[in-house]
């Protein structure tokens, strides 16, 4: 199944003529430090917009949710009581209301 | 089949804001200075931006900035069976992933059910361990999810939710012989360096069977493609189970735990599990099925170098081209057909990269008139196992595999 690494590491070697130093150690890792982008996108406005910005992108931004199809009323809400259930998301139940009704208009199955 | 197109259109800048106003995509930032893409979804949305702006990555399907949802344009698939690091898809769960990687101060712990409890340095496993090389494909098990209708919610992949890399990394099970496993252990279970955003909430954690973890092909991988991962791509150490969907392929691997009694943590027995059904199929809303863990990946084959919809001339011989995999096993056969399934033709396959990895194919063929042909390619895996005519559906959204269609006008 696996392949021998010998030619890989000869090829290699061969390559690295002017560093034959390095031939017996033919792979190093070098340390990685890097910025990830962020996402600054909100929820667009309208009624309970306000409580969606504040319970729906800790975790994942805005897009996540976004991007998804329309969907019923009963699937958008058993995907906000997952967050809570599965994912521990801190959502006042006098929330979930709201954000079930704003997704339900912005992004409801017709 | 599928009815839907191996390329998808870039969009103007009208058609994106018609398309960002019905979808309801608020456009804070100057979006449009971005390469915009429409996949072909049915129901919406598709619009997507083509991001460079993740680093060691090149263009990349923007499917979620937090964590980093980025899928492989699909144009990349058709240059070849490797899929290049800085194009190669990208799926995390939990957003709290480190940045900033020291090699000399990571370490990969095994503990749990072993003689000995190790905690070993990348030295260690470059220079201490025999190393080894592979091909293999990584595959999302939700790829092609916006696909699927009913549509289902998940990260809403197009078909580029997989690469294909030649891994090269040190053997799991030589690794596990160093610590010693002891009798009565059942599973081992892998945890990356990522974290959940919230204290409480479940850490992405997956399990194999201990046979299956010491078969010798599933691999603890330092360099894809003959170099280090990107970042992104789960540097420094990420673990490669050949023929088994990515979700086993834990990234920033730093810790193995051996268990003597079956896992049940959240993202190994309630996440990721599918009907044990024929392809993991079920009727939408039907309950009371048997769930299981999702396992061996399916066989699936692409047309890449025509889009759908593309203007070929009649009665002349024309080339097509793509990719196919195996799943769990090699590829036997990719066979096509002009006259949408009646008869079947045998493509040319091109050099065996490995069992696990993606496989050429290609042929010539002729559209004998004017008129609109749907071509339909499918792939036949080792163990007979072919890609079937209608698709599967599941809640989940998981093992997309039906047979592919593209049209094409023949003038
Ligand atoms: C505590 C963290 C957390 C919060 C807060 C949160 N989510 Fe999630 N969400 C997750 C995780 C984890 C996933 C799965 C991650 C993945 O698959 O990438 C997810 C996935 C999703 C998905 C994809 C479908 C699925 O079920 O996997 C949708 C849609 C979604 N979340 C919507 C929401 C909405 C709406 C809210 C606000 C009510 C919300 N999320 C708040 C953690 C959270």
């Amino acid at each position: 199944m696996f392949r021998n690494l010998l030619p890989a590491v000869v090829l290699l070697g061969v390559a690295s003529i002017p560093h034959a130093a390095h031939a017996a150690t033919p792979f190093e890792l070098k340390s990685v430090k890097l910025d990830l982008p962020d996402s600054d996108k909100m929820f667009p406005d309208g009624p309970g917009s306000d409580v969606i910005n504040n319970n729906c992108i800790a975790c994942h931004s805005a897009d996540m949710v976004l991007n998804q199809p329309l969907l019923s009323k009963q699937a958008w809400a058993a995907e906000v009581n997952k967050m809570i259930n599965n994912y521990k998301a801190p959502i006042a139940t006098e929330d979930v209301g709201a954000i079930v009704k704003y997704l339900t208009a912005f992004k409801g199955a017709k | 089949m599928a009815e839907n197109g191996a390329f998808y259109r870039t969009m103007t800048r009208r058609q994106l804001l018609a398309a960002a106003s019905a979808a309801g995509v608020a456009l804070s930032k100057p979006a449009w200075a971005q390469s915009m893409i429409d996949l072909p979804l049915p129901g919406g949305p598709g619009a997507r931006q083509v991001t460079t702006s993740f680093p060691q990555k090149g263009p990349m399907i923007l499917q979620r900035t937090r964590p980093p949802l980025l899928e492989t344009p699909f144009e990349v698939f058709d240059k070849g069976v490797f899929t290049p690091n800085d194009q190669f898809y990208v799926r995390w769960h939990w957003a709290v992933i480190p940045t900033d990687i020291d090699i000399g101060k990571f370490s990969l712990t095994v503990r749990g059910h072993v003689n000995q409890t190790l905690s070993l340095s990348l030295n260690d496993i470059l220079h201490g361990l025999p190393s080894v090389q592979l091909a293999a494909v990584n595959q999302c098990s939700g790829n092609s999810r916006g696909f699927f209708q009913p549509r289902v919610p998940g990260g809403e992949w197009a078909n580029g939710a997989m690469g294909n890399a030649l891994w090269t990394g040190v053997r799991l099970k030589d690794v596990l012989d160093k610590a010693g496993v002891k009798p009565g252990a059942v599973q081992v279970r892998f945890k990356g360096l990522d974290e959940p955003v919230v204290a409480d909430a479940p850490h992405f954690m997956k399990s194999l069977d201990i046979d299956h973890a010491r078969d010798g092909e599933v691999m603890i991988a330092y360099a894809m493609n003959g170099e280090q991962l990107p970042l992104v791509n789960g540097f420094p150490l990420r673990l490669v189970v050949p023929g088994w969907y990515a979700t086993y392929w834990v990234k920033m691997l730093n810790d193995i735990e051996v268990l003597d009694q079956p896992d049940t943590n959240y993202w190994t027995k309630v996440a990721y599990t599918i009907p044990d059904t024929p392809h993991a199929s079920t009727k939408p809303g039907e309950t009371g099925v048997k769930m299981i863990p999702i396992n061996r990946m399916v066989p699936r084959s692409f047309v890449t170098n025509i889009a759908s919809g593309t203007k070929v001339k009649a009665a002349a011989p024309m080339t097509l081209r793509g990719i196919a995999f195996g799943g769990d096993c090699g590829v036997a056969s990719v066979d096509f057909s002009i006259d949408r399934g009646k008869s079947w033709h045998q493509a040319q396959l091109g050099k065996d990269e490995g069992k696990y990895g993606f496989r050429q194919w290609q042929t010539q063929l002729t559209l004998p008139g004017a008129g609109e042909y749907s071509l339909l390619v499918r792939c036949t895996n080792s163990n007979g196992v072919a890609q079937p005519d209608v698709p599967n559906w599941n809640p989940a959204g998981f093992m997309r595999n039906v047979m592919e269609s593209i049209d094409a006008i023949a003038v």
